[in-house]
């Protein structure tokens, strides 16, 4: 099969995600447990985010016997995080045969120029984006699908507004734009002529796009939805509140009836201990500002 | 009237296709979209597990199973399939369980198993065919019909007014599977 087609499949399987919840799990029973409650796939790391910023250091790919782990444990796609520009951890990836690779700003860069030239592999990739330029140079690159940065292991859902905001609000300007002036966008925006052209034709991305990053509650996960992502990422919020099963439920519900509101007065109740969460302005990495 | 299920998925991609045909729809997400009357059924892709789990949780399990078993047709696509058949080896994932049948789920492995291909579709003929981490169905009794046999594996049956495959039809613009099904009375 060409890899034109099999990019078109790895979009596809992104498509099947939509209206569904990715959570990050670090053990065969946490996954257990997510699937359980619903998440549409999985994300296998060694730490969830918010202790990969509590520990410091070089945070790089999880050991693929621990990804593997997971994969046996459900039946759900599972994905896993490789650094950015480390197209060596996404090659181990792909020989594991994971469904979908994010290389994530979460982890150390490995690259502080070049991203991994995605389209030489078979296996999809998900990359972060800020804004609208962000995203269509990991599509020129490969990626199948695209989600915000947010801010990862914060608890703090204003960096995932922001974001997703910021690319929405691009896409409506493009999309008002005359055919001739798609040229000069796609010089301003550092990305190739065909991806302006598919925004402004359409008023969307070529490929899904997500929300990731600081998503702690129902509400939060409804925010995203109703400002235009279609599904969310979850990682610290599930495993670091007080009732993780209970928590990653209600959001999958959330998600699934964004905009129903009595429902989610219902889902936020009892929920117990929310993830304490920091503030973007308390934390000294921006993990955000990694891979531009 | 189409009801397309829209709990997870990929609903729109249906909601588009009926769209282009000029085919009237609306969304069914909780137990009041059930209210309104609908002529047909659509159950999109996306992962069974949650369908199933939203399907029962959110109230809309028995209006939708007693409307399919009253003989309301029903199409249903990839996850949609597995909602459909009695059995899955097993595993999670069954819900309405209306086809005397053993579905497989990720039967082509993972997403580096999933692919396309062309293939004849019973009463239609050669038809594209999207696979995504697909599955198929393993044994079916004798009353349910045979639509499609893709390398071998079964990928398309009909049961009454039950028409479920393992392939995104949706996802391609050809849209004869569709018609073939609005036609379903």
């Amino acid at each position: 099969m060409t890899n034109e087609k099999q990019y078109e499949l790895n979009k596809e399987l992104a498509q099947m995600l939509k209206g569904g919840v990715i959570m990050d799990v670090t053990t065969p029973e946490q996954a257990k447990i997510a699937e359980a409650a619903g998440a549409c796939a999985v994300m296998a790391l060694e730490r969830i985010p918010a202790d990969i910023r509590a520990a410091g250091g070089v945070a790089r790919m999880s050991d693929p016997k621990m990804i593997k782990g997971i994969q046996d444990a459900v039946s759900i796609p599972v994905m896993a995080k490789c650094r950015i520009g480390h197209f060596a951890e996404a090659q181990i990836l792909e020989a594991i045969e994971i469904d979908y690779i994010d290389e994530s700003e979460v982890l150390s860069p490995a690259d502080d120029t070049y991203h991994i030239d995605k389209r030489e592999f078979r296996v999809p990739f998900v990359c972060g984006a800020k804004n609208l330029g962000e995203a269509l140079r990991r599509i020129a690159e490969g990626a199948s699908m695209i989600r915000t940065k947010g801010e990862p292991g914060t608890g703090d859902v204003i960096q995932a507004v922001r974001h997703m905001r910021a690319t929405n609000s691009e896409i409506r300007r493009i999309a008002s734009m005359r055919d001739d002036e798609l040229f000069n966008a796609a010089k301003e925006l550092e990305v190739p002529y065909e991806l302006v052209k598919y925004v402004h034709d359409n008023g969307k991305l070529p490929v899904v796009n997500f929300a990731a990053g600081g998503v702690a509650t129902p509400a939060d996960a409804a925010l995203m939805m109703q400002l235009g992502a279609e599904g969310v990422f979850v990682g610290s919020g599930i495993f670091k509140s007080g009732n993780p099963s209970k928590r990653a439920q209600a959001i999958v519900k959330a998600v699934a009836n964004f905009n129903d509101h009595k429902l989610l007065s219902e889902l936020s109740e009892d929920l117990g201990e929310a993830m304490v969460g920091i503030n973007e302005h308390e934390i000294e990495l921006l993990m955000a500002e990694r891979g531009v | 009237m189409t009801a397309v299920l829209a709990v997870q998925g990929d609903f729109l991609e249906h909601e588009k296709a009926l769209d282009a045909l000029g085919e009237d729809r609306f969304e069914i997400r909780c137990a009041n979209d059930l209210d309104r009357p609908f002529d047909r059924l659509i159950l999109p892709g996306g992962e069974s597990t949650v369908q199933a789990k939203l399907i029962k949780e959110l109230g809309l399990f028995c209006k939708l199973r007693d409307a399919i078993t009253a003989g309301t047709p029903v199409y249903a696509t990839c996850a949609g399939m597995i909602l459909l058949c009695a059995e899955a080896g097993g595993d999670e994932g069954c819900c309405f369980r209306t086809i005397p049948a053993n579905v497989k789920r990720n039967a082509y492995g993972r997403q580096l198993g999933s692919f396309y291909t062309e293939s004849e579709f019973k009463g239609i003929g050669i038809i594209p065919m999207e696979f995504i981490r697909a599955p198929y169905i393993e044994s079916a009794a004798d009353d349910v019909e045979i639509m499609s046999v893709t390398d071998g594996h079964i990928t398309g049956i009909r049961y009454g007014n039950q028409l479920a495959v393992s392939f995104h039809p949706e996802l391609c613009d050809d849209t004869r599977l569709l018609r073939y099904f609005l036609d379903f009375k």
